[in-house]
């Protein structure tokens, strides 16, 4: 599940990843803006959006297995908060109409993650005059989120390799003994990056 | 949590962006100007270890799991402008990367989770230690108890976008919102002090915000923040706090729905639709059902805070987890 979820860019070499990053971002955004703001019961306009999101992941000739397991894997949030929505004078048509524009809308990103790297997103932030220091933060933390994953997957099997009771009690303990010592490491860990990149130059 | 595109109306959404936007700008400016530049690396470390620390599952009752939120324990470790933007980084990076929140709720979902739910958990924490002194003890239930408030208040405000979008009727969003979320913040609750008690006893000097002159929060920082946050939550949630409308109430009974709008919630609440079923459904008594998870909320954070506060001969233990955690770090 968490190789799924890590990594949502699928390499390719089609039309669609060579296009420049910031023009997908933009569509994305515009497509995502003019779904979101359509009137609720709009269904023409709903099928030729996905007719057309269809039609880009098949020129982007990311595998349809990777793109609906991605789907699958957020779609739950948005089916459980529409749920409620049922809850409410005329909800089946509110039920319906907000899963096809969330489900839309997920797609669309899924496709912009499938075809962009995120440091190329990045960069269009950069350039969107984001401030430096979110830009700064978002690029470390997507360095180092892959480590720190791992870093407590060793964890979690050491500690499994050395506690033969699993109460849940003691799973609680222990586990969050995982998380304050995976927060031990990263600050050793970020002294030691200050470090190089001081060595490197860095000013802030 | 994370509310997804297409739930949010414009007007929601739009208020969303404009107090979150805020929001993060006063944090960027809180943290520039007191968080020296070596420190500026932990706060993007600090980014990666909550997202890493919220994929680990803990099991709750009966096959479901739950995870860490963290926006309290970043606040605790790094102090609250800090935690403003790791928490924003966390949502951006979700949003954008892996789909999860959407991108025209990123506004309400950094309003919820990364204003709402550190300010009004450091704002709790720091009252309540300053209530209960400074020994660990109190430290801990101060921690229990600001990581409870601070899912809750994140819920309640949740629970107001969805009903101002006019999305999901806020009948059936605060009880499922806050009945859940009260369940929840227990969790929350928990690991939040477990984990800050394994830190305080192996490496107290890591609390940045109690170590760092700098780090502590600076008045006008705070105060912009809390009004920010004030204005959202009257913007969001208090057009609701009064005048319920009972239309639904009519159609639930005639539909049927009743009973599924109390099968809803994933967990069943120990108070069955965020009412005392003797007491009919009305204000007086969602009041009281929030008061009783509130003073439940309270005795388990007090139980903690004795359960994890450090004996006083257990003083060597702490050199010793000190150790092994310097020597294993490569």
């Amino acid at each position: 599940m968490h190789r799924a979820l890590l990594e949502p860019y699928q390499h390719r070499s089609s039309p669609v990843h060579q296009l420049p990053a910031a023009l997908k971002c933009a569509g994305a955004l515009a497509f995502v803006f003019s779904v979101v703001l359509l009137p609720r019961a709009s269904w023409p306009a709903y099928a030729a959006g996905g007719a057309a999101l269809l039609a880009v992941a098949a020129l982007s000739r990311v595998p349809a297995r990777r793109l609906g397991a991605r789907l699958l894997l957020v779609e739950p949030f948005a089916l459980g908060v529409a749920l409620l929505s049922l809850l409410q004078p005329d909800g089946a048509r509110v039920f319906a109409a907000t899963l096809t524009k969330s489900t839309l809308c997920l797609f669309a990103m899924v496709l912009l993650a499938a075809t962009t790297r995120f440091s190329d997103i990045l960069r269009v932030l950069w350039s969107a005059r984001v401030p430096a220091l979110l830009v700064t933060t978002l690029a470390l933390m997507h360095r180092y989120l892959f480590v720190l994953v791992d870093e407590m997957a060793r964890m979690q099997r050491a500690r499994r390799g050395r506690t033969f009771t699993r109460g849940r009690v003691s799973l609680w303990h222990s586990s969050a003994t995982v998380i304050a010592h995976l927060f031990v490491r990263s600050s050793e860990r970020a002294e030691r990056i200050y470090s190089a990149m001081c060595a490197r130059g860095w000013r802030t | 949590m994370h509310i997804p595109d297409g739930f949010l109306d414009a007007k929601t959404a739009v208020a969303g962006g404009v107090i979150a936007a805020t929001g993060l700008g006063v944090a960027l400016a809180g943290v520039r100007r007191t968080v020296p530049p070596r420190h500026i690396p932990l706060i993007g470390l600090a980014a990666a270890f909550v997202f890493a620390a919220q994929m680990l599952n803990f099991p709750v009752a009966g096959g479901t799991s739950g995870h860490l939120i963290g926006a309290v324990l970043a606040a605790i470790l790094l102090g609250p402008s800090a935690a403003v933007l790791v928490m924003s980084a966390v949502l951006i990076l979700q949003c954008l990367m892996f789909a999860d929140g959407g991108v025209t709720a990123l506004g309400a979902n950094v309003f919820d989770m990364a204003l709402v739910a550190p300010l009004v958990g450091w704002l709790t924490y720091e009252m309540l230690r300053r209530a209960t002194g400074d020994g660990s003890r109190g430290r801990l239930f101060a921690t229990a108890f600001a990581a409870w408030c601070s899912t809750v208040a994140a819920a309640i405000s949740c629970a107001g976008q969805l009903a101002l979008s006019g999305t999901v009727d806020w009948r059936v969003a605060l009880p499922a919102m806050a009945g859940v979320h009260m369940l929840i913040g227990l969790g929350e609750a928990l690991i939040t002090t477990l984990v800050v008690a394994t830190v305080v006893r192996s490496r107290p000097e890591l609390l940045l915000a109690h170590r760092e002159p700098g780090l502590r929060p600076q008045g006008g920082t705070l105060l912009v923040h809390g009004l920010l946050v004030a204005l959202g939550l009257a913007v969001f949630v208090a057009p609701f706090a009064c005048g319920w409308p009972d239309g639904l109430e009519k159609v639930a009974v005639t539909l049927g729905f009743e009973q599924r709008a109390a099968a809803s919630p994933v967990l069943g609440a120990p108070l069955p639709d965020y009412a005392i079923p003797g007491l009919g459904s009305g204000p007086a008594s969602t009041a009281i059902a929030g008061a009783a998870g509130t003073l439940v909320a309270f005795v388990v954070a007090w139980v903690l805070a004795i359960l994890l506060a450090p004996r006083p001969g257990a003083g060597g233990r702490a050199v010793k987890g000190g150790d092994a955690s310097a020597s294993r770090a490569s």
